[in-house]
């Protein structure tokens, strides 16, 4: 398939990367596209590195392995840096989008060698600032799309919003926090 | 029209069951269940379905609700998985043999030990002699058709069914999937009106008597009738399936083998997807290779993967569990076994056991399987014929 983009999550149990993988395959779902959206099961425990699969393509994709050459790779916790490879496979034209108030180049000499685009955002921040609370998954998902380009930025904003509605619906009060948080990584990612 | 959705596995079950609305479920509701019984829930306690949903202590105790519910004349329902199927065994006989066309959900995971919670089909192999019409999925969307035609099959050959799919790899993956609509659902799977019941109140009938050995055989004679006469049944219903929805199923699906050479047979799972994509590739460089992907493993139909592979110059049969048998897996087993039945002697087989405990199939796997199969075509000589794929020695 020749438009199939592959998106790899590092984060780390309990930071949500999962669901910023979920999230990204519903908005890119809602845009007539087709969608793999999985993370690697183990015994999960807060804390511990877990990975997080997306598969994207106007096709439907009939692999079901994980992903060992993404285009894309998101590291929600910077910390997985040194702890895991998370430029393995990664294709020199693709991007490596990290969550750290650093300019990327300083964070580069931790990637292994990797050549291509390396993009950082400060997720922490920005969820603290919007939401009151880490969750970074919600900033790195805006990034993630600002980088990769899966779905128009404006179809994304839009999407997310009704999602929000839905699944806040019972505490509407931190939609506005999260569109907000979405919105300023779009704009504050680095690269 | 279909409805486009994209959901998981379990979800996709939970929402055939909740279109179905069945009479009863019984469900031990944690680990190692699926999330079915749990979406399922969901529906019960929102009103959408008015199935009455007995949580019970124990898989086995989910099994005889079951095998209960279903004497009384209603459908009746559960999912689970691993050790939970296994914990079911002794009901799961009582089921069959009792001739009750319960249907249940399993999403595949290995068994212990080590401790593991992934993807095999250990615990789906470990059943299957239990007398239950056993249908696999390779997708969400097979997953879903699957349970829609489940019940169609079942009640009308009187055995339980299982529908199958891979744990966590498609059983907790997000995927496009194409819904029917709940009126077509309920038009195409129909009411259940049994022969006999036990809540008929013109009938007086015993369920799970004793049977002495004058006796016994010719009940099992009849059970055997039943699985033989669900071959037909699954096509059948199959094909109706596909005049309503544009989706035709059989007993097996076969990928680009019309001239293939070297072929690998499997269960349907997530894994023959991979295989697809590994032969598409194959195909490029001029390679002919194909697939037969088993969607109905019981009953078994050995007539059709005979058919397919009768001009193959070599076959790898790959098995998702190990019999531990010093000698192949069990899915080898019954292809080897129908082919010389048939006196289909030509291809050379080898029995390859793969994915076990979550081991991640790649393409590339696939592709290293097709590579050894074309050097045993090209010498002849099979080598070793109980093989193990991508793990360390």
């Amino acid at each position: 398939m020749k438009d199939l983009v592959e998106i790899r999550w590092h984060g780390r149990g309990g930071q949500g990367a999962k669901t910023a993988s979920l999230l990204l395959a519903d908005a890119v779902f809602n845009t007539g596209k087709f969608v793999q959206a999985f993370p690697e099961y183990g015994p999960e425990r807060m804390g511990a590195p877990i990975t997080a699969y997306d598969r994207i393509g106007s096709e439907r994709s009939t692999v079901h392995s994980n992903i060992y050459e993404p285009d894309f790779v998101a590291v929600v916790d910077p910390s997985l840096l040194e702890a895991v490879d998370c430029t393995a496979g990664l294709k020199e034209e693709g991007a490596i989008v990290i969550n750290s108030p650093k300019d990327p180049e300083e964070l580069r000499p931790l990637l292994k060698g990797y050549k291509g685009r390396v993009y950082t955002i400060d997720a922490d921040k920005i969820s603290k600032e919007e939401l009151g609370k880490v969750f970074p998954n919600t900033p790195m998902l805006g990034a993630i799309v600002h980088v990769t380009k899966v779905i128009d930025e404006d179809d994304f904003i839009k999407d997310m919003q009704g999602s929000f509605a839905h699944k806040f619906a019972s505490k509407p009060q931190v939609i506005e926090g999260n569109m907000k948080a979405l919105k300023r990584s779009m704009e504050e990612v680095r690269g | 029209m279909g409805i486009r959705e994209r959901l998981s596995g379990n979800e996709a079950i939970a929402y055939a069951m909740k279109q179905i609305n069945p009479d009863v479920m019984g469900a031990f509701p944690i680990t190692p269940s699926t999330e079915i019984p749990q979406y399922f829930s969901t529906y019960v306690d929102n009103g959408e379905v008015d199935t009455e949903f007995i949580a019970v202590e124990s898989e086995h105790s989910a099994m005889s609700t079951c095998i209960g519910a279903e004497a009384a004349g209603v459908r009746a329902i559960s999912a689970t998985s691993s050790c939970g199927l296994c914990y079911m065994t002794e009901m799961l006989y009582v089921a069959a043999s009792d001739r009750l066309p319960i249907t249940l959900a399993v999403s595949l995971r290995a068994l212990s030990g080590p401790i593991n919670i992934n993807n095999d089909h250990s615990d789906a192999m470990a059943e299957k002699d239990a007398g239950w019409i056993m249908l696999f999925a390779e997708t969400n969307q097979e997953a879903y058709d699957n349970y829609l035609q489940a019940m169609r099959i079942g009640e009308a050959v009187s055995l339980p069914t299982m529908v199958c799919q891979d744990g966590f790899i498609t059983s907790h993956a997000i995927e496009n999937i194409e819904l029917v609509e709940t009126e077509t659902v309920k038009k195409f799977v129909g009411e259940y009106k049994p022969e006999h019941g036990l809540l008929h109140p013109d009938e007086r009938m015993a369920v799970g008597a004793y049977a002495t050995p004058v006796y016994y055989m010719e009940c099992k004679r009849q059970q055997s009738q039943a699985m033989i006469d669900a071959l037909d049944v699954i096509k059948k219903v199959g094909a109706e399936f596909g005049e309503v929805t544009g989706r035709t199923y059989g007993l097996i699906e076969k990928y680009k083998m019309d001239d293939a050479e070297l072929a690998i047979v499997m269960i349907a799972g997530s894994s023959a997807g991979t295989a697809k994509e590994a032969i598409n590739r194959l195909r490029e460089q001029g390679k002919k290779v194909g697939l037969v992907k088993i969607r109905a493993y019981r009953p078994f139909p050995g007539k059709e993967i005979g058919e397919a592979l009768k001009n193959v110059k070599a076959v790898a049969v790959m098995d998702k569990s190990d019999s531990f048998n010093a000698h192949c897996g069990p899915v080898f087993a019954d292809v080897t076994s129908s082919l010389y039945q048939q006196r289909i002697l030509d291809p050379i087989a080898i029995s390859v056991i793969y994915g076990l405990g979550g081991r991640d199939v790649r393409v590339e796997s696939i592709e290293h399987v097709f590579a050894e199969l074309e050097k045993i075509a090209a010498t002849g000589d099979p080598g070793e014929t109980y093989r193990y794929l991508d793990v360390r020695e």
